[in-house]
């Protein structure tokens, strides 16, 4: 295993300083957007009473009555929706977080976030009694906060940078002390129990919507502040002492991103649950596809992400013939294999 | 009996030799002091708790109820309800502390214990699908946690064999299986009803209350005869600690003691599973643990167990008595606490330069 020490960024005369990918950008991002359409019209197509696309397309024009518009506008429309916005959130947030810590390995599942999140979200509910969806939701973003902070305080060294390793292990031991934590709490009441049990699994089955209402404002908020941050993001891959001397200001793109993944990780724990894995995987299919630049990075994780988390929520619907396996499983099921092909490379990509 | 030593020249200091008759073994004497101070805190631990408790009952009663001679009501407190937990807890403990000193020796990297790589996972998913998917009993999930534990270091092993063997590569794997595995763990969570959810969830936790005589009956034994495979594998572990090259150049085959030895530590981390549960941390910190109080090379087998011994026993006494009248699982004491050493370890390492 390589530490990800940057080589000494081979910067050109000219004005392009980031390597290009595979293919004109434009092309990819219209095509990743395609790809995000079929998503979501597979994710109203399909369950246990599958709908012919064009049904699916006539019932979002007119608004019919009968089974199959009650099926469309009803409870797919809901996962659907949720699905959109919780991966949009999960692929901004892994790619800013593998940017600024210059580690392939950084997902807010591995790092610890999503078990913050619920951890606090489980002691509102025991402690103070909190069951309206949209007041668990600030704990979870308080809870994700505070993990965020905690794990990157423990996985960077006063001088040195958070290596991909010990970032990993760092969220691994935050993980498994709120784990434990939340655990004994669920355990001491069936109440807290049962929904733990739920909750933890990670699910865009929405019991409310209102709770989107909530959690749009903080999600866009974090998607406006990725964007600001992505010239910034870009610097600090030239390694931090080259940025410095091309006068980025370091330290506030720390801070600005941090805030943006907070808000992001918060706001999507808080709708759907911890969900892993999607954060992790599909930066490294972006920067596979059209090079290190953050400015595409950005938007085609966050289209490629929402289009995976909605296929892996509408494979959960019919893998299994008698239940639906929740989208947080599948992602895991999906996620970790990939995980796994990145760890076993010779050396891991270099941000 | 006369120990003799034989001081053999730097990095020898402090060996001796224990002749009794024809037999002789060689004995790091520190690490011999420090062992036996271990069995003295860890029985003085096992008779605290025997003492201390909801409903006191002095020293000299608990050792007359133990032999047989007490009251009716101090049998069934200590015979029938403290004893068997106790004895379940130290032998967790030695059978978890053994199987962590494995290893992180096989791996040489601290966070190569079974309970960081997914190994105690796997043992808690085998368990869990007996338990919950085929209805077995106890002994049911026992042999489901023994071939869970042991398919996924199968597993994890053969992932990271491949492209170098490296200690953190093996670890990072180790991460990423038994994410999949927890996620697996709670989908069976989810599927089932509340009661047995909840029962299960304790399991899962890590939990030695309600051990019955039972249980120690199948336990005891088998953490005997892996503990005794272990030591006999030690001196060959602890070659292993050398680079490949040199363990090989002095006739040992490394590859090979890996294997076997990592055939010991999953089971026994399995049959500790598959007695309390995947309990969190003590595979990791006790080794740590005992490595610096014995301050000699190789796993420190011994003094490994005698750790996880006292800190398991230890642990479950407090998560019986700290938040009375209520009482925690003993894995939600040991993954607070260990969590929080793996942390300051992580500091400590960074302070230090390395990593």
């Amino acid at each position: 295993m390589t530490t990800t020490e940057i080589a000494p960024a081979r910067v050109r005369p000219e004005r392009r300083v980031v390597a290009r990918g595979r293919g004109p950008r434009v092309v990819v991002l219209a095509g990743s957007l395609v790809v995000l359409a079929l998503a979501v019209l597979a994710s109203l197509m399909i369950g246990r009473q599958t709908l012919a696309p064009t049904t699916v397309l006539a019932e979002l024009w007119r608004d019919g009555g009968g089974m199959a518009g009650d099926i469309v506008r009803g409870l797919r429309m809901d996962r659907t929706v949720i699905s959109l916005a919780v991966g949009l959130a999960l692929g901004a947030a892994g790619a800013l977080m593998q940017a600024l810590t210059r580690n392939p390995l950084a997902d807010p599942g591995l790092l610890g976030i999503n078990a913050g999140a619920a951890a606090a979200v489980v002691s509102a509910i025991t402690f103070l009694e909190v069951t309206a969806l949209r007041h668990q939701m600030w704990f979870a973003f308080a809870g994700a906060a505070a993990a965020a902070i905690a794990v990157y305080g423990l996985g960077s060294g006063g001088r040195s940078a958070a290596t991909p390793m010990r970032l990993a292990l760092a969220g691994a031991a935050l993980t498994a002390v709120l784990t434990a934590y939340a655990n004994g709490i669920a355990l001491q009441d069936q109440r807290s129990f049962d929904t733990m049990r739920f909750w933890v699994v990670g699910s865009v089955v929405s019991r409310d919507l209102s709770v989107m209402a909530d959690a749009l404002p903080f999600l866009v908020a974090g998607v406006v502040l990725a964007y600001l941050v992505t010239p910034g993001l870009n610097v600090i891959a030239l390694g931090e002492d080259t940025g410095r001397a091309l006068g980025a200001r370091i330290g506030r793109t720390r801070v600005v991103t941090a805030v943006a993944v907070t808000l992001l990780c918060g706001s999507a724990t808080a709708l759907a649950g911890p969900i892993a894995f999607i954060g992790l995987t599909v930066p490294h299919v972006a920067r596979y596809l059209v090079g290190p630049d953050q400015r595409w990075v950005l938007p085609i994780s966050m289209t490629l992400a929402a289009a995976l988390l909605l296929v892996a929520d509408t494979a959960g619907r019919v893998v299994t013939p008698d239940r639906e396996i929740a989208a947080g499983i599948m992602t895991a099921f999906i996620g970790a294999p990939v995980f796994v092909a990145l760890v076993r490379r010779r050396k891991l990509v270099h941000l | 009996m006369s120990t003799s030593s034989t001081v053999l020249g730097a990095g020898r200091l402090g060996i001796g030799v224990l002749r009794l008759g024809p037999l002789s073994v060689r004995v790091h004497r520190r690490g011999l002091l420090v062992c036996l101070l271990l069995v003295a805190a860890t029985l003085g631990a096992v008779l605290a708790s025997l003492v201390l408790g909801d409903i006191q009952v002095g020293l000299p009663r608990v050792l007359l109820t133990v032999f047989g001679e007490g009251l009716p009501v101090e049998e069934l407190i200590v015979q029938d309800y403290r004893l068997p937990r106790v004895a379940t807890a130290a032998l967790v403990g030695v059978a978890l502390g053994m199987a962590g000193a494995v290893f992180q020796t096989i791996s040489r990297n601290p966070l190569g214990s079974p309970d960081i790589v997914g190994f105690e996972t796997g043992a808690a998913t085998g368990g869990l699908v007996a338990m919950l998917v085929v209805d077995a009993g106890v002994v049911g999930t026992a042999a489901g946690a023994v071939v869970g534990g042991a398919l996924t270091a199968v597993v994890v092993f053969s992932l990271a064999a491949r492209g170098g063997s490296d200690g953190l590569r093996l670890v990072l794997i180790g991460v990423g299986v038994g994410s999949v595995l927890l996620s697996f763990n709670s989908m069976l969570i989810v599927s089932v009803n509340i009661y047995d959810a909840q029962g299960a969830g304790v399991w899962l936790v890590g939990n030695v209350a309600g051990a019955t005589w039972d249980q120690v009956a199948v336990l005891a034994p088998a953490v005997v005869v892996l503990a005794a495979l272990a030591l006999l594998l030690s001196r060959a572990l602890t070659m292993t600690e050398l680079s490949d090259g040199t363990a090989v150049a002095a006739g040992l085959p490394a590859g090979r003691v890996r294997v076997v030895a990592g055939a010991v530590g999953v089971a026994m981390c399995s049959v500790a599973v598959a007695a309390a549960g995947p309990v969190a941390f003590i595979a990791l910190t006790a080794p740590q643990v005992a490595r610096r109080l014995t301050r000699a090379s190789g796993p420190n087998l011994v003094a490994s167990g005698l750790t996880g011994a006292l800190f398991l026993v230890v642990a479950d006494h407090a998560a019986r008595e700290l938040f009375q009248p209520r009482q925690v699982a003993v894995g939600v004491m040991t993954g607070v606490v260990g969590g929080l050493y793996l942390a300051w370890l992580l500091t400590r390492e960074w302070r230090s330069g390395r990593a």
